[in-house]
């Protein structure tokens, strides 16, 4: 297992998205350790403590060249608004790599399901997916077409597919109403999102029997597996989200 | 070098800094960050007879300096713990004390017997004050007879060092401290978690699951402190001092209070490290201030003129 590093790291940038939406990149002065898509850090926000505990954020993107991150954070409260103001030059101290990541299983077309900010991980994943030759197809969805930012990173990986709530952008509804999830063959399914999105979605695989894994959101104190805060029911007992997850796959889970 | 050693009973520590249970799993999911071995002691997570799911999620709510928390005595039994991890812990240089826990008195005494058996476990921490198991817990501990019966019976069958965890949930604390060391304690350790509750006003419903929980971290320390120095004037025996300790100012001011040795919990979960750089502040202190012992610093209060000694009124 890869050694857990708590580092700080240099803010190089903080673009904003849209309203909602922001990319921080970060450096390290070292060489990084291997981070695979669906892990994630512990981001320590404010050294005056408040807000008190760290947050759990996914890796949005790695270059390791550079040894820089990059992470997609949607501004939800207190936390992640002190982070939208962070400055390059600016300090921020991190746990990581922590999580239990995304599986590589055997075939070629993979559907890669992620609501609002569910798409963080789908990235790194669709990178990966793509570099060992499967073809990654992203369905994203949105409220409407002000959450929708520059996909081109995606778009470069397969193709992307859109749907927003009022019907702003792409097909209206939800990503689980998609044609794509009909007419699509895919030999397997990852999802990250809101949790009835990824129960659908683990619905319409179980009923395909193909493979399909979720990224869950628990709340989180440690982020390493000693508060025992984070517990998921599954098939094998109650696991811990952080250090067993975040990823499960969806036969395992007792939704 | 200032000397940093300290005792509780007949068990030596080789410094006061210690973690607290439930909040550093078994050492091992901290030893990326930080040298276990520099431990005076560990506390584990609870261990009861049987193997416990604990209680439905959400099972944590942030709030202001601090958290809740409703875990509920998580862990895969004595038994599990005697084959499983027990081995893995003569790999640290430190002591580990297993926080006894249970839900009827027959469950606290067996459990107690068969840890009384591992020579590598010099102590135990009744936990008789979690406040989040239905039954058990926090019963045992903010009823006097009952904590009295069940200290009473552990300590029959448990020949080594004896610690009592005490619930800040009652009205009295110097009571309760005081019941713990008639019925045999060695030690007692303060505080367990505040019986809190939380709300999400949008959704109009209490966050965790259980509805309420045990509120630990920054937000609790003032009330932990008062406790620890109230049972440090109750009693005879060591006490040691937890909740909300971050740094090592905080520290000392336990055991100005009157702590022996404390505990550090919540703040691991921010500060994986916190532990260590508590130990380091202490031994700065202590040169800065001319202490040649860390044991110097015990109860060592000065009162403001005219402060009458401490002298509880209700027991
Ligand atoms: C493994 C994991 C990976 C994540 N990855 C990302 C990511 O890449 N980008 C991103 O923007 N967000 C991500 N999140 C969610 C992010 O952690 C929360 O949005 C953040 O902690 C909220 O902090 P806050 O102080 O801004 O909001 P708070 O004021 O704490 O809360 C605002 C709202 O956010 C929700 N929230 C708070 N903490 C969490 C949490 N730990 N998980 C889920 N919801 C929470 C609460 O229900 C609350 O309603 C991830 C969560 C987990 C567990
Ligand atoms: C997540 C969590 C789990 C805990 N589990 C236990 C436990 O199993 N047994 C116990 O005696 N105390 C348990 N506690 C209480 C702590 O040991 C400690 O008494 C309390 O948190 C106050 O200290 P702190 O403010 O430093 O965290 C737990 C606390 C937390 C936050
Ligand atoms: S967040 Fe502490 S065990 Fe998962």
């Amino acid at each position: 297992m890869v050694k857990k590093k708590i580092e700080d790291f240099l803010v190089t940038g903080n673009h904003r998205l849209n309203t909602e939406y922001f990319v921080l990149t970060l450096r390290s002065e070292h060489s990084l350790p291997a981070i695979f898509p669906g892990q994630f850090a512990e981001l320590r926000v404010d050294h005056a403590g408040n807000p008190f505990l760290r947050r759990p954020i996914s890796f949005f993107d790695v270059d390791r060249e550079q040894h820089e991150i990059r992470l997609l954070i949607q501004e939800v409260g207190a936390g992640t608004q002190q982070l939208s103001m962070l400055d390059p030059g600016d300090t921020l101290n991190m746990i990581y790599p922590l999580g239990h990541p995304f599986t590589m299983v055997e075939g070629k077309d993979f559907l890669l399901a992620a609501g609002g900010v569910g798409i963080a991980p789908m990235l790194l994943l669709g990178r990966t997916l793509k570099q060992a030759g499967k073809r990654p197809v992203f369905l994203f969805g949105f409220r409407s077409e002000e959450q929708v930012f520059d996909l081109s990173a995606f778009e470069a990986l397969g193709e992307v597919y859109i749907t927003t709530e009022d019907g702003s952008m792409g097909k209206k509804g939800m990503i689980t109403g998609h044609p794509i999830l009909e007419t699509g063959i895919f030999d397997g399914c990852y999802s990250c999102g809101p949790e009835p999105m990824m129960k659908a979605i683990a619905k319409i695989a179980d009923g395909k029997d193909i493979f399909c894994e979720v990224s869950l959101e628990n709340m989180m104190a440690c982020g390493i597996g000693a508060c025992l805060c984070c517990a998921q029911p599954t098939l094998h007992g109650m696991k811990m989200a952080c250090v067993d997850g975040p990823v499960f796959n969806t036969k395992e889970l007792l939704w | 070098m200032v000397d940093l050693q300290v005792n509780i009973g007949a068990l030596s520590l080789k410094n006061p800094v210690t973690t607290a249970s439930g909040c550093f799993g078994y050492g091992s999911e901290y030893s990326d960050f930080m040298d276990i071995s520099r431990l005076g002691a560990v506390f584990t997570k609870a261990v009861t007879k049987e193997n416990r799911e604990g209680n439905p999620s959400p099972r944590m709510a942030e709030t202001p300096s601090g958290m809740l928390n409703s875990v509920g005595l998580q862990n895969k039994g004595v038994e599990y713990f005697i084959s499983h991890i027990y081995p893995s812990l003569h790999q640290y240089d430190t002591v580990f004390i297993a926080n006894v826990s249970g839900s009827t008195l027959d469950e606290y005494v067996e459990v107690a017997e068969r840890i009384n058996d591992l020579e590598g476990i010099p102590a135990i921490e009744l936990n008789i004050s979690c406040p989040n198991v239905k039954k058990g817990g926090m019963v045992f501990g903010t009823n006097g007879e009952s904590a009295a019966e069940v200290i009473r019976a552990v300590r029959k069958v448990y020949r080594k060092t004896l610690i009592v965890k005490l619930s800040p949930n009652v009205t009295s604390i110097p009571a309760f401290a005081k019941t713990a060391e008639d019925a045999g304690a060695d030690a007692v350790s303060l505080i367990n978690t505040i019986l809190a509750m939380a709300i999400d006003a949008e959704k109009r419903k209490p966050v965790l699951a259980t509805v309420t929980g045990g509120l630990s971290g920054p937000a609790v320390k003032p009330v932990a402190l008062r406790m620890v120095w109230e049972a440090y004037h109750s009693v005879n025996i060591p006490v040691i001092g937890i909740g909300g300790i971050r740094s090592a100012s905080d520290a000392i001011e336990f055991m100005l209070a009157g702590a022996t040795a404390i505990q550090i919990g919540t703040a691991n979960f921010v500060e994986p490290a916190v532990s260590v750089q508590v130990l380091e502040g202490i031994m700065a202190y202590l040169e800065r201030h001319g202490f040649s012992s860390v044991r110097e610093l015990i109860g060592n209060l000065e009162m403001p003129e005219g402060f009458e000694r401490f002298r509880p009124k209700t027991f």
